[in-house]
Formats: structure tokens, sequence, C-alpha cells
């Protein structure tokens, strides 16, 4: 008992000072996109079929990368000219799916909720979360928002055990045929009104299962998404990012 | 005449040299096989010409280092093994839900993960086969009686969890019975291995079970390694054996973390869960991921260490094992916690052995089942010695288990750092051999994970299983229940942590 109190002393205060410092992540990491249309090669197409997810596509003969198909795999082959690189900046959500089409002016970070939502919501958000066929990953980086380090609820958010007590719903995984109808239900169980919450590529849009038969290519049309997370996994800082701009708290 | 075939872990064999046996040879050198201490790794069919399946069982020898494989054909019908050999139930079972087979006297004959059959043709419990069955749709084991009630459980579950469907039997508080049905998390991944490799197989093996990304993607790097004859070389290896090792402290520590939350013990379960993080951060530092991916190619590893990185990770690492080793023992040292964990959650020997358990689970009931040891492989010694097993097989002793792996696993990573062999760490690939077969056995945090690849003639995937350790050990949590208080379920099930999207597929 009384060892306690040394190694809680030497294992110091560690809850980040996020938002209010930025966090460190380390070198390799990959977040979002730097992309330079100058260095395109005229007719060049080959990012088209280098991705295997299709993320990348022309627009109006400029690329433009999806961060909903994106798994920010390793070293991206999709751009020989170096048009596409990926930086290391970690904020990556938004609320619409256009929003996710990220260009050389970047992509559209989330907006906060409006009026009565904000609200209701901003203070105090209360999730329930289903795995809808996650690899595990995604749902191991949410619950380290749990921990001292991220600490979700000095925010005022928290995770919780039934959908009735709960204010939206966090959805990771492709939605497998077999997990489709427990989703709905636990949504359904939700009082309204309600937020929906996509986090990870397979949520978004299947990520690597996208076109197996036995999975619905993420929450699609099953679903109104109010914020996109993406990422396989997202990493913690850019769901917390997502949630405190949903909440208008950054 | 040759019948069966003896190989190594990481070797190819033409399918040629690999006889089809009669299914009574079959039986009878598999049964033969099993009273030699051979064990199943891996049991799985394939289709072949007109209506029949070709069934190939993958048998390690553990003291002799290296695999029986025996292969056999069959028609709709056949006769169960499990009765003799019950480590061969849920392999069964998986079988008839693929391919629309009848397994006459299969003492627990039910769906695995409620999917449409593979092949044109029968479900082989008479459903329709062009509906999607309805997961957890089948009879439940049922006791009855006055005082009796059923407590059932999910698929959506309190916390963030992959979902799954448990069904207890109680008088009172007590467990009489327990039965796990899963299927929820199935994303059809092994037939989508079909035909490939596709650019996207990688990723897709990379969340087999996102939680054991290294230990899926380097077998998956072996079997294309065997296949193509074009190894990893050395440094490729050691920073892929770092990597497992950093994947396995991450597991443990958060393992060991929850466990201590589940008795109400927070200081541990606070500093273990930061910890957790740390090793996975040390991943990323490594190849940007937490969970590795992107690390392990065919061929060796996508990202290389330099001298200050190496660097930078010792001294974190030796911070880090400080700070591990405070909050685990911290855990260990208090008569309160212990007094939870003893004699709960019973496995004994038999039981493991008889379900072909493996990894953590399998070593804390005292089955001696490492494949670092048994079949080592990559930048494992031949002499690893650093296998850990305990006798009786309660909670406290998988939890010791993890306490004690991960002190070996530090010092694995500390050596493996200091000892980077020098040159290439990725190797470019040749093509797939035709008409062949390779295995691959990492020793994953969970326990053996085992992939067999299977390619046609133009050298292409026509069938790829995967044998995730969870998929033996789901069985193990069921009986550790039997007897229990249902309160003990959270703590036995901790203990066991096993994966639904690793046993789903
Ligand atoms: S990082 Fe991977 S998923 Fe993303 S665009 Fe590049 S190849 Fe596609
Ligand atoms: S998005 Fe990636 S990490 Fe998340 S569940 Fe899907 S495969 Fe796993």
């Amino acid at each position: 008992m009384l060892k306690i109190i040394p190694e809680r002393l030497r294992q110091g205060h560690r809850t980040g000072k996020f938002p209010k410092e930025e966090p460190v992540l380390p070198e390799r990491f990959r977040g979002a996109p730097l992309i330079d249309p100058n260095r395109c090669q005229s007719g060049c197409t080959e990012c088209l079929s280098a991705c295997p997810y299709g993320a990348v596509e022309l627009k109006g003969g400029k690329p433009q990368l999806d961060l909903g198909r994106c798994l920010f795999c390793a070293d991206c082959p999709v751009c020989p000219h170096g048009a596409i690189h990926f930086s290391s900046d970690y904020r990556l959500a938004s609320r619409t799916r256009e929003g996710l089409l990220a260009s050389a002016e970047g992509h559209q970070l989330a907006s906060a909720l409006d009026g009565q939502m904000k609200r209701l919501f901003g203070r105090s958000l209360k999730l329930r979360q289903v795995c809808a066929g996650g690899c595990n990953a995604c749902e191991a980086d949410l619950n380290v928002l749990g921990t001292l380090v991220y600490d979700l609820g000095r925010f005022g958010i928290q995770f919780v055990a039934s959908p009735r007590h709960a204010d939206g719903i966090l959805i990771t995984g492709p939605v497998t045929k077999n997990m489709r109808s427990a989703l709905l239900e636990t949504y359904a169980a939700i009082p309204a009104p309600k937020l929906v919450i996509a986090s990870g590529a397979c949520a978004i849009g299947g990520g690597p299962l996208c076109d197996s038969p036995e999975v619905n290519n993420g929450i699609g049309d099953l679903l109104p998404v109010d914020l996109y997370i993406p990422g396989c996994p997202p990493h913690p800082y850019t769901a917390l990012d997502g949630l405190l701009r949903l909440l208008g708290q950054l | 005449m040759k019948k069966s075939t003896l190989l190594k872990n990481g070797a190819m064999l033409p399918l040629d040299d690999l006889d089809i046996l009669d299914y009574s040879v079959f039986t009878t050198e598999l049964l033969q096989a099993k009273r030699e201490n051979a064990r199943i790794s891996a049991y799985f069919a394939r289709p072949a010409e007109e209506d029949r399946l070709e069934i190939f069982a993958l048998m390690s020898r553990d003291w002799q280092e290296d695999f029986l494989l025996l292969r056999t054909s069959v028609g709709r019908h056949f006769k169960s093994l499990t009765p003799d050999c019950p480590q061969l139930h849920l392999f069964e079972r998986e079988i008839a839900e693929q391919y629309g087979v009848k397994i006459e006297g299969h003492p627990w004959f039910k769906p695995v993960r409620f999917h449409q059959p593979w092949r044109a043709g029968e479900d082989a419990w008479g459903r329709d086969p062009a509906q999607h069955p309805v997961p957890g749709d089948m009879e439940f084991y049922r006791v009855d009686g006055e005082e009796v009630h059923e407590v059932a459980v999910g698929p959506v579950h309190a916390g963030i969890i992959e979902p799954g469907h448990f069904r207890f039997q109680c008088h009172g508080e007590e467990v009489m019975s327990l039965e796990i049905s899963l299927g929820f998390q199935h994303r059809g991944l092994e037939p989508l291995f079909v035909g490939g490799p596709h650019p996207a197989t990688l990723h897709q093996v990379e969340v087999l079970a996102g939680d054991t990304t290294i230990g899926h993607s380097s077998n998956y790097a072996l079997i294309l390694e065997a296949l193509s004859a074009s190894p990893a070389p050395p440094r490729g290896k050691a920073i892929r054996a770092l990597a497992l090792e950093l994947e396995r402290l991450a597991n443990h520590v958060g393992d060991v973390g929850a466990l201590s939350g589940d008795v109400g013990y927070l200081p541990t379960a606070s500093f273990c869960g930061r910890i957790r993080g740390d090793y996975l951060n040390l991943t990323a530092e490594i190849c940007g991921s937490r969970f590795g991916r992107g690390l392990v190619l065919p061929g060796g590893v996508g990202f290389d260490l330099d001298d200050s990185l190496r660097n930078q990770l010792l001294k974190r690492l030796a911070v880090m094992e400080r700070e591990t080793r405070g909050a685990i023992e911290l855990f260990y040292e208090s008569p309160s916690v212990l007094a939870r964990l003893d004699g709960i959650g019973l496995v004994s020997a038999d039981i493991a052995e008889a379900f072909g358990m493996v990894g953590v689970a399998a070593r804390a009931s005292g089955l001696p089942r490492d494949s670092r040891m048994h079949h080592p492989i990559g930048a494992y010694p031949r002499e690893y010695d650093q296998l850990v097993i305990e006798e009786r097989g309660d909670v406290y002793d998988r939890a010791n288990i993890r306490r004690r792996e991960i002190y070996n696993s530090i010092s694995l990573v500390r050596h493996l750092l200091r000892n980077l062999p020098t040159g290439e760490a990725l190797m470019p690939q040749r093509p797939l051999a035709p008409d062949s077969l390779a295995v691959a056995i990492t020793e994953g945090w969970r326990g053996e994970v085992v992939h067999v690849g299977l390619t046609d003639s133009a050298g292409r995937f026509n069938r790829y299983k995967v044998v995730d350790p969870s998929f033996r050990n789901w069985n193990g949590l069921a009986i550790a229940l039997r007897g229990e208080q249902i309160s003990d379920f959270p703590l036995c099930n901790k203990s066991f942590n096993l994966s639904y999207c690793g046993f789903d597929l």
C-alpha cells in the first residue's frame, strides 16, 4: 500500500497539454497530404491506378486525395513525381464527406455544431461506441482517449455503456453484414437529437475491407454522419481534434 | 510411397510432392501423430474437381521443430474426427460452413461465423443458401430447472470493444455453462486473398487482427518469401523481431493494466494504460504507425533504423523499463489484488491440451508451447530459452505469464537494438512458384499465428488459410467460467483477451 505513493511520485503527472500545446508526433507519422499540382507532368495519370483504394482523383487535371479512402499506408507510391507528400499534420477530421477531399488548398477541417445542437452537446457529450467489424486498432486508439494522457473527460466527453444514456454514436469498422442490424438497433435506442461519428477508414468507406461481399463499405447511407475521422486507425489526437472542433472547443 | 511430408517453419513444397491420402489412411496417420504429441496447427479445405474437397492438416511436432503435413480428399459427407481429436472441432465446423459439407458424428455441429457457403449448392444446416444467415441464429446449449436462469450478453457490450454474444446458464451467481457465439466481425477475408497477392492484400493481412498487425504481416511476408525463394536479409529480420516484441509489450502491458482496472486497483490500471501507449509510440517512431502498419513487407521491412533513432529508442526503453517494472510490481505485490486473481478461471493442462490451446493461455496451464522456441524463424536464435510457463491455469497465472514475458521482451528488444545486423533491410521479390504450398508460424503476443498459402498454376493464391490464436483459445474461456461466479467473467475474459475479428476473419 505504502509503495503506491513513491511510485505515484515517480510516474509523475502525465496529462498532455493538448490543446494548449501541440502534441509531438513521431517524425515518420503520416498525416494530412501536401499536394503540389505544379509537379504534375502533363498527361500523367499514374496516381489514378497506383492507389489500391482509388483515393486519388484528378479534378481538372489536378490531383485530389480522398482522406476518407486513404489508409495513410507507408511510402505511398501514388505519385512518382513528388506531387503528393504526407505531412505530420494530424488534423484530418471533417464534417462532410466532401470536406475530406484534399487538394493543393488542403481539406475542410471540421466546423462546430450550430446553435441548438452546440447548446445541447457543447459542454457535455456522451457517446456510445459500436464496433461494426473494426480490427480492434481503431477501438484500441479510442480507448486510449480515456487514459490520463488524453483525459477525454476534462472536455466533457465520455463513452457510456447504454445507448439510452448517449447523445450520439461513434462507429468503427466497415459495418459487416452480421453487425448491421445490431448497429441500427443501437442507433435507434439513442434519444433524438443525436450525433453520428464515423471513425476510421473502414467506417467511412470500407477501408482495407472495401468491396468485400461481407461488408457494407462503411456507414454509407445507413445513417446520417455528423463527423468523419480519417485514418487507419486515426491517431488519438486526430480523433480528439475532431471531437473538440465539433463541439466548438477548438 | 511417400504419404505425408515433414517441413520446417517458413518452408514451401510443390503440391505434387504431397500425396492425396485416402480419408481412412489420413485419419489413421493424423491420430497416430496426435498420439506422438503432434498437435493441429491448421486444418482447412479447398475445392477440388467435381464436387470434391481437399483437406489439409498441418500438425506441429513441437519438439522435433517441424510440421507434419497431410492431405486427403472428401465428398459432400464424411465422418467427423472431432470425437477422437477434439482440437479439430472448430476446424471441422468451419469447413462445413465454408463448403456446405456435412460432417457426420460431429458432437457440436453448429455454424461458426454465420456466412453463406462459398460454393454453390447446399448449406450444411439446411438453411437457404441464397440468404445471408442471421448471426447467432443457432440452438444454444440450455440448462433447465427451477432455479436456473440464462444471461445473454452482446453483441454490443458496455465498453469500447468488439462484438460477440455470450450465453450463460446460471444457478444463482454460479455459471454452469457458457456458450460463446461469434461471427459478428466476419469480414470475409480469406476469400479476398484468392487470386492474389493483390495490391490490397498486405493491408488486409495487417488488419486480420489489428492488434496483431506485426504477427500477421510477418507471416504473410514469410509465405511470399518462401514461395518466391527470396528471403528477407538479416537486418530486415531483426527489425521484424523487434517490432514483434514491441507489439507483445504494448499488449501485455495493456492487459495487466486492464486486469488491474477490473479488480479495482487503479494505480497500475492508469500507469499501464499510459505505458502501453509509450510502447505503441516506439513502433510509431520506427514506421510512423502505432500499430506497425507498413513496417513488415515481403522481402524485409519498409523502414530502416539509423544510429540516432536506435539510440533514441534505447534511451526511451531504459526509462520505460523502470516505469513498467514500477507499475507492474505494485500490482503483484498487493495481497488484496492477488487474492482476487488466485484460483479464478481454472483451465487444466488436460483441457488446454484437448482443445489445442496456444500462447499465453496454454503456457499458463502448463503447456510448453512457444513457436519462438519450437519453430524459430527470422532473428530468433535456435536456442531461444525464454519460454515461460506456469502450472495452474488460473487468472493469476495468465497474468503472471504476461509479467514474466514483459521483462523478457524488454531485454530482447534491447538486445536486438544493440546488435542490429548491417546491410540492407529489404530485398526485391521474385514471382511466386506455381502449384505450391508454404507455411509460416509466428509467435504473436496471444500465441501462435499460422498462415498457409497455396498457389495455382499461375502462381496466384487459390487458397490462403489464416489461423489466429484466438481460434484455438475461445473455448478455453468458456471452460474457465464453469463453476465460477458470473461476476468473475470480466476478469477471466481479460486474462485471455482474445480477438473477435481474428476469430471471425
Ligand atoms: S497512402 Fe496508401 S491508401 Fe493513401 S493514397 Fe497512398 S496508396 Fe492510397
Ligand atoms: S480503419 Fe483500419 S484500423 Fe480502423 S478498424 Fe478499419 S482496418 Fe482497423
